[in-house]
């Protein structure tokens, strides 16, 4: 008598990724390098689900550029057992991924609008690979602004990135800290009072932000103050993700699966659902 | 069309079926009626009844004969389509291989219309999404239902408000009604498979009689069921409420012990579990996970629900409420299991109802 036959491989195996790369990017942070010799393809937004065999696996963002087609590129904060644990490979250690999952930031909607992008903190991950795409598409838009806000001047991602962007004629960056250091010269305050002081045409902008909940949810209420649509804005949303493609349950808010429904919801969608507490 | 099979008959169908399949019925273990491996009708547990209330379940020795003259155990489909612990994956010197599923193909006798309607439930979330759960998906493909209409009753069902039970109407290859004047089994064809099966068995036609007789039997226990939920327009009434001081009252008396997750024959949330041996190598399980435990929503330190309010609410308002918009159906079969099993007995309809009365009242003041 034949056993059942699994059919199609099950969508929860990983495959095989050596790490080819790995920057420390702050105290806490790392980024991990993937070669993908061209079959790996993503849209900024998407995510993955890294696994470090016998300890666990999580959802990242993943933070390279969507048009490098040989490598991949993950940044990571070490905040729980599994980001730590990966926090602890290197160069040659073997993971598992599976993916991309997630809708993408839907960029066409910026098509000759101001493309806002605004980030906090280690929100900036997946904002790097739509700044990356959003730079070689670069005559698709009107104003392209990076409004970053970031805990004290020590937690900067991306400084290098950075630099660079300030460097350009075609993009602005402006950069608050919550908490100012003797050194640092440049905005002290919450990103919100970026947003507020930022130059652009409400009615014909669209705004990118992910960072903590509480950030993008004010963020939500400076841009709407400015007069923006709600429609027009999107966040991407954050939960327990276990399986990231809708079966395990675990990141449900309200109706939507965030995994396989989102992460990238605009916030006429979203907010019903973040202004009940506990959800 | 319909046929007639008596307790040999019976016993055949298990006979041929095991040819084929691993046959699992409903047996008396642990004082519960659950579902385990049948070799003949000798296994069933004939003359057993069941009576339920809140945070109550006895077997009960009946004055019947009857084969299933019980309503139900806290197994259901799920225990054996979607169990508790499934392999998911083997990790060895650098890859990733899919842990084969060691399972022969599964026959199970004596599922009632809610369950074959919690398996339709299931099949909507694991199969028909963008993506499939492949142990599952082995699993029902080749799966072989012999279902059995209720003739009795419990306290705790509700099956009539969700209609899903208690006659059967689809989703079994066969299905049965057990009538006990000369013993005997009204047998409706659900599949070609259900078809082949039957014609290798010593039965005959029924006469019009004898299916009219099968058929009143369903409707008393239709009739006879008294719970009731009010289903109307009920997702926009919980998305309405999802503020309501009701869940706080729920919470006093919820021991967030997850058992009416693990009763419920449509609850599908799972988490993986990975184990590590010596030799390097790693494997993968995904175990059944619950929205009542504290760990379900850790996020970045925290759990966002760790209040008992925020995890009965995300429970009830998914069952009932957003699973409608998520595939279409309730995720609620009317089935009472998570009544029963519930240790402090908090009724689902009773809260439902509780709660409509409560708005009611506001809106009347």
């Amino acid at each position: 008598m034949d056993t059942l036959n699994a059919g199609s491989v099950s969508a929860m195996l990983p495959s095989a990724f050596p790490i080819v790369d790995k920057d420390w990017e702050l105290a806490d942070t790392y980024t991990l390098h993937f070669a993908t010799d061209g079959a790996f393809d993503f849209d900024p937004g998407q995510m993955v689900m890294i696994s470090q065999p016998g300890v666990g696996e999580v959802p990242i963002s993943i933070s390279s550029n969507p048009d490098v087609h040989d490598r991949m590129s993950l940044t990571i904060r070490g905040s729980g057992s599994v980001t730590r644990a990966l926090g602890r490979l290197d160069y040659g250690d073997v993971v598992g991924i599976r993916g991309p999952y997630g809708t993408p930031w839907p960029l066409d909607t910026a098509i000759d609008q101001d493309l806002m992008i605004i980030a906090g903190g280690i929100g900036l991950a997946p904002l790097r690979s739509l700044i990356y795409r959003a730079l070689a598409r670069r005559s698709d838009f009107r104003n392209l602004t990076l409004l970053y806000g970031s805990r004290d001047p020590q937690s900067l991602l991306f400084e290098r990135e950075l630099h660079e962007w300030r460097g350009r004629f075609d993009m602005e960056v402006e950069i608050t800290v919550d908490r100012s250091s003797p050194e640092w010269m440049g905005e002290v305050g919450l990103v919100t009072s970026l947003v507020d002081r930022a130059r652009f045409s409400e009615a014909d902008a669209v705004a990118m932000v992910c960072g903590p909940e509480i950030m993008m949810h004010f963020v939500g209420i400076a841009l709407t103050d400015k007069g923006m649509h709600p429609d027009n804005i999107f966040f991407s949303m954050e939960r327990n993700m276990k399986c990231g493609i809708g079966l395990c349950g675990h990141c449900q808010l309200g109706a939507e699966f965030l995994c396989k429904d989102g992460p990238v919801f605009s916030l006429s969608r979203i907010e019903p659902l973040m202004k009940v507490e506990e959800l | 069309m319909a046929h007639i099979i008596d307790i040999d008959g019976l016993d055949g169908l298990i006979a041929s079926l095991k040819a084929e399949f691993d046959v699992i019925g409903p047996i008396v273990r642990d004082g519960l009626i659950r579902y385990g491996p049948i070799g003949s009708v000798a296994d069933l547990p004939r003359g057993w009844t069941d009576v339920q209330e809140g945070g109550s379940y006895r077997l009960e020795p009946g004055n019947t004969e009857a084969l299933f003259g019980f309503v139900l155990g806290p197994d259901s489909g799920k225990t054996n389509l979607f169990p508790p612990r499934a392999p998911m994956w083997t990790y060895r010197e650098g890859s990733f291989s899919a842990t084969p599923d060691s399972t022969r193909p599964m026959a199970i006798i004596g599922l009632r219309a809610c369950d074959l309607a919690a398996i339709a439930i299931q099949d909507e979330v694991l199969l028909n999404g963008p993506y499939v759960d492949s142990h599952y998906a082995a699993r029902r493909s080749q799966l072989f239902i012999v279902a059995v209409n209720c003739t009795t009753f419990a306290t705790n069902c509700f099956c009539t408000s969700m209609n899903t039970g208690p006659r059967l109407e689809s989703g079994f290859d066969l299905g049965l009604t057990e009538v006990l004047d000369d013993h005997h089994f009204v047998v409706h064809v659900g599949s070609e498979a259900g078809a082949s099966f039957l014609a290798g068995l010593d039965q005959r036609q029924a006469t019009s009689d004898e299916l009219a007789e099968a058929d009143q039997l369903i409707d008393i226990t239709a009739n006879s069921i008294t719970k009731r939920l009010d289903t109307t327009d009920i997702a926009q009434f919980l998305a309405d409420n999802l503020e309501s001081p009701r869940w706080s009252a729920i919470a006093e008396r919820c021991l967030a012990c997850t058992n009416c997750t693990a009763a419920c024959p449509t609850c599908f949330c799972t988490s993986p579990v990975d184990t590590t041996d010596f030799d390097g190598s790693a494997a993968r399980e995904r175990v059944w996970d619950s929205c009542f435990s504290l760990d379900y929503s850790y996020m970045g330190g925290d759990p966002v629900r760790s209040s008992g309010s925020s995890r009965y609410r995300q429970w009830m308002t998914h069952k009932l409420g957003t699973w409608i918009e998520q595939f279409g159906t309730s995720g609620c079969v009317g089935c009472g299991r998570c009544i029963t099993w519930c240790p402090v007995g908090i009724d689902i309809t009773e809260e439902m109802a509780a709660m409509r009365a409560e708005v009611l009242a506001k809106e009347a003041r």
